[in-house]
């Protein structure tokens, strides 16, 4: 079989996207989860508060090194497996990945340390400041990213001279038209991420009757923040859905897994959609519903994937499916949230040990909502790098050979296993053995460790906590 | 707008960025290639304890300079990418390892294993990386075939008699930092040990450089040109190479400790100017001058602001952190 450069390149980037993009879409929620647990214990001076503000910096700390090193090999990306796309478009996406990066610097060099590391050695409230510009520099480095993301999908602000794009206006290209959308979107999905998180492991704690002070705080706070945004979500997700169907017809479409323009087009619960025969071989809907959704009218006119020649259909079984997921998913938190609501009466929130198991295992959900959602999108762009432009196999290095891009795909995979392995690994340990304050007192004097991300958190990688000679 | 040139601006920027990188990042992929001949265990967490609170820190320059050539000089991000495809994951694939090791070698206290294996991790990790870059150095000195600002060559144009040499060379050299670090932050047997390795480490320096000197003429003859030419102002450079050389061998022998590690900055300094003059305003060798690498003016402005509001706090921190954890790394002692 012959390697297709182009398509291994795809699945390479695909690999090392969705790896990364588990990280800062959990570090974005809990920055301002932790900003606010500082700034709880600040106003309050509840010792609660500061013991949840310990356990979740030290998360913070292993999950922030585990995205900042994916990150890197991410920005590299650009340049071995799509140089023709780096070339053509630096003008623009050079700049703002750089902003990104210079971001992250800022806020490491400046803030991360005292955050980290200044537990009772600075005063409180410049804890306290570290904290919210730490948040801060997340929510920016988050902008500049979704920026050079939304224009690659509704790009403005250009013009093309002798195939490179030249930027005209950089408010334009900066605030394109999706962008707005896209950002509320994944801002809220971070937010919604960082609340099933710590939703699920309060849950645990309250299940192993841990910190119950504590951890009940931690849980009721949640509860009400996903209560509040996981209805929101649905709705940020309504308003992009008519923004892509201004912007990008086709992969609306797609996403509909509807095949010819129509009116009055059902909402397609299940199909099995066939881009051979250009149409689904089995579907189940509900009549008229899509029209009313993204038309408000019964009638109103739904595009079909038809419109757009063979060559220029996104894959539609994938973007069809990957977005059934999400939005099942979504609806599926939203339930949960409302249970929640529900069982409070009589403080059952904290008692009911199924709700609790529930609650554990929704703390996956997020991110697989996540990543399906990003699937929708990215894999609805194809075959447009920047939609309508420029094309995935224009954009592609073209000295590329496909055993070179099956060699280092392989050897990413091997590479992010060993991290995945040895960060997620770690990550329990420290959930295992967080929130009891006396242990941890023995921990940090068992080590003496020098200065860095992860030494804020005190918890050995070694399975056995008895001393061993060595 | 014409009051100053964009490029050349960037081009400094740049310079500085990779600079700083090679002369910061070097002396600790240094102690990671000199790990696995250390006298003990106890030896390794001194030299690892020396760098630890520093070495992300040095890795900055080395993504801020990814991103800026990206923002200022996109052809060279297109060109050196594909044509070091594979030297480029080496390096990524070594770093990443290595970052890892640093975080969980100190995680795995209690068990022996787990520690051997993070040493590894640590030691392979940082020695691939520098090949990687040195070879890197190699390729820039050959030079790129391009086509239109594309390159077209093949995956392992860059693997050739003379880039492992300049892979071997960085190795040494970076070893040889990493030695006069280590004279610097230890004391006891550790420190002996340091200087005992650096008189060898030094003399295979001066050969490999020795060698690469007249074979880069051989490998390319516009350096030739320059060399031999008119610019004789350019032999200003390896003479001060081959002082810091002198010093760093006096100071050794007068068991200096400040005055060895100095000399060794010195030394990659020099050469690195020396690279940098022989090739200027070429950036994408043989063809593309940092002209023709530019990205427009625009972009280039656009990003100039953030970077110049940065930069001081980077260098700040970067001196801070430095001045922090100054003073001797004992054993049995970390810093806090």
């Amino acid at each position: 079989m012959e390697l297709d450069p182009l398509l291994l390149s795809r699945i390479q980037f695909a690999f090392v996207v969705s790896f990364h993009a588990i990280f800062p879409v959990f570090t974005i929620g809990l920055a301002s989860y932790l900003a606010l647990l500082h700034g709880l214990f600040y106003t309050t001076r509840n010792p609660a508060w500061d013991r949840l503000a310990a356990l979740w910096t030290k998360v913070f700390a292993v999950v922030f090194g585990m995205g900042v090193v994916s990150g890197i090999v991410m920005s590299f990306q650009f340049g071995t497996n799509w140089s023709n796309y780096s070339q053509a478009t630096a003008n623009f996406i050079g700049p703002l990945l750089s902003y990104e990066v210079i971001t992250a610097f800022f806020l490491e060099a400046a803030f991360l340390g005292v955050l980290l590391f200044g537990r009772g050695k600075v005063p409180q409230g410049v804890h306290l400041f570290a904290a919210i510009m730490v948040a801060l520099g997340t929510f920016i480095s988050t902008f500049w990213i979704l920026a050079a993301n939304s224009w690659m999908h509704t790009p403005a602000g250009f013009e093309v001279v002798d195939g490179v794009f030249h930027i005209t206006s950089w408010a334009q290209a900066i605030f394109n038209p999706s962008f707005p959308y896209r950002l509320t979107h994944m801002a809220v999905a971070s937010f919604i991420t960082g609340g099933f998180v710590v939703a699920g492991v309060s849950a645990w704690y309250l299940l192993i009757n841990r910190d119950l002070q504590a951890n009940r705080k931690a849980l009721s706070m949640c509860l009400w923040l996903l209560l509040v945004l996981t209805p929101t979500q649905a709705l940020v997700g309504d308003f992009h859905g008519l923004n892509t169907l201004e912007h990008q017809p086709t992969k609306l479409a797609a996403m509909e897994g509807n095949w010819e323009t129509m009116e009055g087009a059902p909402l397609l619960l299940f199909a099995l959609p066939d881009r051979e025969r250009q149409e689904n071989r089995f579907e189940l809907g509900i009549p008229y519903a899509a029209s009313l959704i993204l038309t408000h009218e019964l009638e109103g006119e739904v595009p079909g994937i038809a419109e757009a020649p063979r060559e220029e259909q996104p894959p539609v079984w994938i973007v069809f499916w990957a977005f059934r997921v999400m939005v099942g998913l979504g609806f599926l938190m939203i339930g949960v949230a409302l249970t929640g609501l529900f069982l409070r009466r009589g403080g059952k929130v904290y008692q009911s040990r199924k709700f609790l198991q529930t609650l554990r295992l929704m703390s996956i959900t997020p991110f697989i909502a996540v990543l399906s959602g990003w699937v929708v999108t990215e894999s609805g762009r194809a075959p447009w790098l920047v939609y309508g432009i420029m094309s995935h196999a224009e954009g592609v290095t073209p000295s590329l050979t496909g055993g070179m891009a099956l060699f280092t795909l392989l050897g990413y995979i091997a590479v992010y296993g060993v991290v995945f392995y040895a960060g997620t690994y770690y990550l329990t340990r420290v959930i295992r053995y967080g929130m009891q304050e006396q242990e941890e007192e023995k921990l940090v004097d068992d080590f003496e460790t020098p200065k860095r991300p992860w030494s804020a958190s005190h918890t050995p990688l070694d399975d056995n906590l008895t001393p061993e000679e060595g | 707008m014409e009051m100053f040139d964009l490029s050349v601006v960037w081009a400094l920027i740049i310079g500085f960025g990779i600079m700083m990188y090679v002369l910061m990042d070097g002396f600790d992929l240094g102690l990671g290639i000199l790990f696995p001949f250390a006298p003990d265990e106890d030896a390794r967490d001194v030299m690892m304890n020396s760098v630890a609170p520093i070495w992300d820190g040095n890795e900055t320059w080395l993504v801020l300079g990814g991103a800026g050539l990206l923002g200022a000089f996109p052809l060279v991000y297109s060109v050196f990418l594909p044509a070091l495809y594979i030297g480029v994951f080496l390096m990524l694939a070594g770093l990443v390892f290595r970052g890892v090791a640093f975080e969980l070698r100190f995680k795995s206290r209690r068990n022996r294993r787990n520690r051997r294996l993070w040493n590894r991790a640590f030691s392979w990790g940082s020695a691939i990386a520098a090949f990687a870059q040195g070879a890197v150095v190699g390729t820039y000195i050959q030079g790129f075939e391009t086509q239109n600002g594309v390159y077209t060559g093949g995956a392992f144009d860059w693997l050739t008699p003379f880039t492992v040499l300049t892979g071997i060379g960085i190795m040494i050299g970076y070893a040889l930092l990493g030695t006069t670090w280590l004279i610097l932050k230890s004391e006891g047997y550790i420190q002996a040990w340091a200087y005992k390795l650096t008189m060898p480490l030094m003399v295979a320096v001066l050969v490999i450089f020795a060698i690469i000197s007249i074979w880069t003429p051989m490998v390319n003859p516009e350096i030739w040109q320059r060399w031999f030419g008119n610019i004789r102002l350019i032999w200003i450079l390896p003479a001060l190479t081959l002082l810091c050389m002198f010093v760093l061998f006096w100071s050794v022998r007068k068991r200096r400790e400040m005055l060895p590690f100095l000399a060794t900055l010195g030394i990659f300094l020099f050469t690195y100017l020396g690279l940098v003059v022989s090739r200027w305003p070429i950036i994408v060798p043989p063809d593309y001058t940092i002209w023709d690498a530019a990205s427009a003016p625009g972009s280039q402005l656009f990003l100039l602001v953030g970077v110049l509001f940065v930069l001081p706090f980077v260098l700040g921190y970067t001196f801070w952190s430095y001045w922090v954890f100054r003073g001797k790394v004992r054993v049995g002692e970390g810093y806090h």
